[in-house]
């Protein structure tokens, strides 16, 4: 579980988060959506230690990350696996060296069974095969794969997804959701993942923050989403005229209305 | 103002050279690495080396001969100032100025990809000492390779300056006679030693460039042209005072 209590940041005195506070559950996909520029990546990179908070806490399990000594961190992050937004999959290296690129560096295993383990990922993100090819080879989505299987390589306790679906195709897009969704019930991680895809947020929204110019609009999950009246998360969720027009058939049908934050 | 911006990149180069010199986390992968980036960015610079310094040989060679030999200097004049040229200046500074525009380039652009497709926030995020992981091999390993880079290219140029023989611009026998005249051989060693700074300088400046890119590829290639411009400036002034150490 990773609480974010009060946090706040700051650039050149321009206030970017402001009093954030939420609970990222372990074992559900915990979903931070909202505008470009509304400030949900930088509230990943505080979480994540990429920037340092101005003010709040962030608790791993109870482990205050922000005032954790440099060791304390280097450990803490063992523990944490990452899916970026341009895959991030080191380009001298082939698929299998990117998956055992974290076993290599923090396992005591040997190299027989660092490569069993390596191709056992592969082979989880259905990526079997593929082992011998650079990253240039392959596609975008079979990236994503392949950073989902180095981010999961070691075990995580903790997975972070920034904008995984991002310049992918729906189908492509939905298989991706899908393998982190399963993923993270498997080994009961707890997930935050950062997008403005709302066949994700409809999809495998468990837990949801709406972030709007910095500050935490709304809280909820997919099924509270649809019956929401919140004006800001509406105008930003049915933004399109399908989900829009969804949105109003399910009000016409009357459906109860529950969850409202 | 440019004074406190020169300071203030200072620190940081100063900053990161702190965490780039600590002991690598996985001595395994150091080493792995460590053999790439002697191939990468040694090995794969010999052809280029072995090139310019036999032509820079054989020019040398024409010119003193041509230019500055007379009927009253000894005949050993021309091989005697090409072996001078090649050993003091041209297969340490010149070739390490040559080495930092392939070099530099080479490393700045590809740290500076690096930085902006969030491959060195990946390692971060494992909790890697990127800085370390990233420029300590190609600081050593560049250090390793140059004195070799050096002796290569002094034989280079003497070959280049035999070749002028050939042509029949001076006969092989002056020319050794030259090459081999008061010979001392800790030039050699200044060449080598004042090498070893230069690679510390072209290897950690072009790190340090790609390391803190901001942006896209534009970016990048700013940092590589910068990278050039500053190792390039650094090895010319830090020649001064080698030279004049070493001497």
């Amino acid at each position: 579980m990773i609480e974010v209590q009060h946090l706040y940041k700051s650039f050149d005195d321009r206030d970017i988060l402001k009093d954030i506070n939420m609970v990222f559950r372990d074992g559900q996909t915990n979903l931070i959506i909202g505008q470009s520029g509304s400030g949900k990546t930088v509230l990943m990179k505080n979480i994540v230690g990429l920037f340092t908070p101005s003010k709040g806490k962030i608790l791993y399990d109870g482990r205050d990350f922000v005032a954790m000594g440099k060791k304390e961190r280097v450990m803490l992050r063992r523990e944490m696996g990452m899916i970026f937004q341009s895959a991030a999959l080191f380009d001298s290296m082939s698929v299998l060296e990117n998956v055992m690129f974290p076993l290599d560096m923090f396992s005591d295993m040997n190299q027989e069974d660092r490569v069993k383990r390596a191709r056992f990922c592969l082979e989880r993100v259905n990526l079997k095969g593929a082992e011998e090819k650079m990253p240039g080879e392959i596609s975008g989505g079979m990236q994503k794969r392949v950073a989902i299987a180095r981010a999961i390589a070691l075990n995580p306790k903790y997975l972070f997804c920034d904008e995984p679906n991002s310049g992918l195709d729906p189908k492509t897009s939905l298989v991706i959701d899908e393998l982190i969704s399963s993923i993270t019930h498997e080994y009961g991680m707890t997930t935050i993942i950062n997008t403005h895809d709302m066949n994700s947020v409809l999809g495998i929204g468990e837990s949801i923050l709406f972030i709007c110019d910095g500050h935490k609009e709304w809280e909820g999950s997919k099924d509270e989403i649809m019956a929401s009246t919140n004006e800001k998360l509406n105008s930003f969720i049915f933004a399109s005229d399908l989900l829009r027009k969804v949105k109003e058939e399910q009000t016409l049908s009357n459906s109860p209305l529950k969850g409202e934050n | 103002m440019f004074i406190l911006k020169w300071l203030a990149a200072f620190g940081r180069y100063l900053q990161l050279m702190g965490r780039v010199l600590s002991l690598p986390e996985r001595w395994r992968m150091f080493m792995r690495q460590y053999v790439r980036e002697m191939g990468s960015l040694g090995v794969d610079s010999i052809g280029i080396v072995l090139l310019i310094s036999f032509f820079i040989g054989a020019v040398i060679c024409i010119q003193i001969k041509l230019n500055i030999q007379s009927p009253w200097m000894p005949t050993f004049t021309t091989g005697y100032t090409t072996r001078e040229i090649m050993l003091l200046e041209f297969s340490s500074s010149i070739m390490c100025l040559i080495l930092a525009g392939k070099v530099g380039s080479n490393i700045a652009s590809e740290i500076g990809t690096m930085r902006v497709t969030q491959q060195i926030d990946a390692l971060e995020i494992m909790g890697v000492n990127s800085a370390s992981f990233l420029i300590l091999p190609k600081v050593v390993g560049m250090m390793t390779i140059i004195p070799f880079l050096v002796v290569f290219s002094i034989v280079a140029g003497f070959v280049g300056a035999y070749a002028t023989a050939i042509a029949g611009i001076i006969t092989p026998e002056d020319l050794t006679v030259g090459l081999l005249h008061d010979f001392n051989s800790w030039y050699v060693w200044t060449s080598i030693i004042k090498s070893i700074f230069f690679a510390f300088i072209i290897s950690s400046v072009a790190s340090f460039y790609g390391y803190f890119v901001e942006g896209g590829s534009f970016d990048v290639g700013k940092a590589s042209t910068n990278a050039v411009v500053s190792s390039s400036m650094l090895i010319l002034f830090s020649d001064i005072f080698l030279t004049n150490l070493l001497a």
